[in-house]
């Protein structure tokens, strides 16, 4: 750890750091130029393949693995799909990267197309990133500008265009199939996999989704090599397991005294991110509870703080996964029901209202939990909540997608490791209705909005 | 012909005048196909008229040899479109959860109660629209509010009080 250098936030925090200037005189471009002056895209692939990179949006899934699955010898066109959709709460490395550095995001599209012989790629950006959007636009005009993009880049048979494709506020867009169905047009409703992007994905033909860190990793992998990206984070431990390899962005937000975005190997732990980075809890007030990576994957005990934020860490504590690995920090004044609270609230704004359970679930929950609120809770709510959390997602097998599996696993999470804390503000805020059995009445929503 | 009019913006039919089309148009040849083009379609529509009204929907199916009702569709999804325009500013204040761990609630509650509004409302001058976001992925500067394509940082009460004002005035310098 001691001896880590960042790379990915390397050039953050330079004067003009997002022109093509500033990103050449620091290395930029060397990647591709290698690529292009003597590798095949099969060579990329295997590289990628070999250097473990697993994808940074939340699900972990290995990259160049991803890229095989494009069928062979396709004749064409090909999609890039590259998701900046960037939208789970407490998740802002990828607007970082965009706004900071982003030449480095586009030599990492150029190293993702080459491999995968896509000639079109869609930058997906939420509406919400406006800086970011013009910063990305005003790099990829620098690169067009030059010859980077466009016909026959460096005088070879490889030609790419990029275009950015604005989003409208709608979580769902950030899963890989909602957001092709809004690329093209159509409301964010994922589809029923299989078939997978890789075969028919934007426009009917293969398209492959990758993430903004993900393609960010690309230029130093090929630069600096598959040993030097193995030589960083938490190695396999079998074959089933794919290990946790390379620099990863850690978000750090809520109760600590310098939120920000941290670049440390795969595998900090929590309390390494808040002691290290974050400054620590706020305020010199006791930590509770965290979430791990992005609200979706659930919730962390203070004494669970030194699991490693690895692919395989969180899931060893009953999380979902590491997620975006952005860590929301609550100390010891927040009780559980104001996280989940907040919590259910977004995921019942945020559920795309496709498939019954989590479009019902969702809502359902947060109507309990403002009805908790408001004093009115009864302890079987709380097996409620959790018959909810259990019915819903694509772990039941109840949903198309995983945004209920997220919406899930907060109650559930909730539920294991905060019961008593439960059990005892419902009987405090409801005296005389606690015990109650039958069903009672929905309270109207408080807040506005939906 | 005047279609409509709604807090100082007057639409006349067609909508999509020359300018507008022609700025559509340019998107065609990103994709390979029209439908593509709604959700770019629908954010130039929605910068020029603050809203994207009822009577542009079937000029805008016409230009993307859509029905109405796919475009409708695919705009009635995303909540980020009204038929009628919102204010000169539209403001949004995260409401997520690492905004709301520092203060978010309340620079919510500040702004709407400086503007006189609810979120999701407008001022009685048309000002300003002020909306709650869900997480706008600031949450190291939390809380966090965005207008006009600026992020506000590190929000307090008195400042969104202080805010207010400067969106007013944001809005008299024509948004």
């Amino acid at each position: 750890m001691a001896d880590f250098e960042p790379v990915l936030l390397a050039n953050v925090g330079k004067a003009d750091s997002w022109t093509l200037p500033v990103y050449e005189q620091n290395g930029g471009y060397q990647a591709i130029r290698k690529v292009l002056g003597g590798m095949s895209p099969v060579d990329v692939i295997e590289t990628v393949k070999s250097s473990g990179l697993r994808g940074r949006g939340g699900a972990g899934f290995p990259t160049g693995l991803k890229w095989t699955f494009l069928p062979k010898d396709h004749p064409g066109p090909i999609y890039m799909c590259v998701n900046a959709d960037e939208s789970e709460p407490a998740t802002f490395n990828n607007r970082i990267l965009m706004e900071d550095d982003p030449h480095q995001v586009i030599e990492g599209i150029m190293l993702g197309c080459f491999a995968t012989r896509a000639r079109v790629a869609y930058l997906y950006i939420r509406v919400e990133y406006p800086t970011a959007y013009k910063r990305l636009q005003s790099a990829i005009d620098e690169c067009y500008a030059t010859g980077k993009l466009g016909q026959n880049i460096n005088g070879t048979d490889f030609s790419l265009d990029i275009f950015l494709h604005r989003g409208a506020a709608a979580y769902i867009c950030g899963e890989e199939t909602g957001l092709i169905e809004s690329l093209e047009g159509k409301r964010a409703w994922p589809r029923i996999k299989p078939p997978f992007p890789a075969v028919e994905g934007a426009f009917r033909k293969p398209t492959v989704v990758n993430n903004i860190e993900t393609l960010a990793c690309l230029p130093h992998i090929i630069n600096r090599g598959v040993d030097w990206f193995k030589s960083i984070g938490i190695p396999s431990t079998g074959p089933r397991d794919p290990g946790s390899y390379g620099p990863k962005l850690y978000c750090v937000s809520g109760h600590v005294e310098k939120p920000g975005c941290y670049e440390a190997p795969l595998g900090l732990t929590t309390r390494e991110l808040i002691e290290r980075f974050g400054g620590g809890v706020w305020k010199g007030r006791k930590g509770k509870m965290s979430v791990p990576g992005g609200v979706s994957m659930g919730l962390m005990t203070e004494k669970e703080w030194d699991i490693p934020l690895d692919f395989a860490g969180p899931g060893k504590v009953g999380c979902l996964g590491l997620g975006t690995a952005a860590v929301t920090v609550m100390d010891e004044t927040v009780g559980i029901f104001d996280y989940l609270t907040y919590t259910c609230r977004f995921f019942a704004h945020e559920s795309c209202g496709q498939c019954t359970p989590c479009r019902e679930g969702t809502s359902w929950s947060e109507r309990i939990l403002q009805r908790i609120m408001a004093g009115k809770g009864r302890l079987k709510d709380i097996e409620l909540l959790n018959t909810i959390g259990n019915s819903i997602g694509i772990t039941p097998g109840t949903t198309i997608c995983g945004l209920a599996d997220g919406a899930a696993w907060p109650m559930k999470n909730a539920v294991t490791k905060y019961r008593d804390e439960m059990e005892a503000f419902i009987k405090k805020t409801n005296p005389n209705g606690w015990g109650v059995e039958d069903a009672v009445e929905a309270l109207q929503l408080v807040q506005l909005g939906h | 012909m005047a279609a409509g009019t709604a807090n100082g913006v007057t639409w006349t039919k067609p909508i999509l005048t020359p300018e507008i089309r022609a700025e559509i148009s340019a998107y065609f040849p990103r994709y390979p196909n029209k439908q593509a083009v709604t959700l770019p379609a629908l954010h130039i529509v929605n910068e020029k008229l603050r809203c994207v009204p009822m009577e542009a929907i079937p000029e805008i199916a016409e230009m993307l040899e859509l029905s109405p009702a796919q475009v409708h569709d695919t705009l009635s999804f995303y909540g980020f479109f009204k038929a009628e325009p919102h204010g000169t500013v539209r403001a949004w204040v995260c409401r997520s959860i690492s905004c709301a761990l520092r203060g978010g609630d309340e620079v919510l509650d500040a702004m709407c109660n400086k503007l006189g509004v609810k979120p999701g409302g407008m001022t009685a001058d048309g000002k300003v629209t002020l909306e709650f976001g869900e997480c706008l992925g600031v949450c190291e500067h939390a809380p966090a509010m965005l207008a006009n394509d600026k992020v506000y940082k590190n929000m307090t009460a008195e400042q969104a009080g202080l805010l207010a004002d400067e969106l007013r005035a944001q809005a008299d310098a024509g948004g």
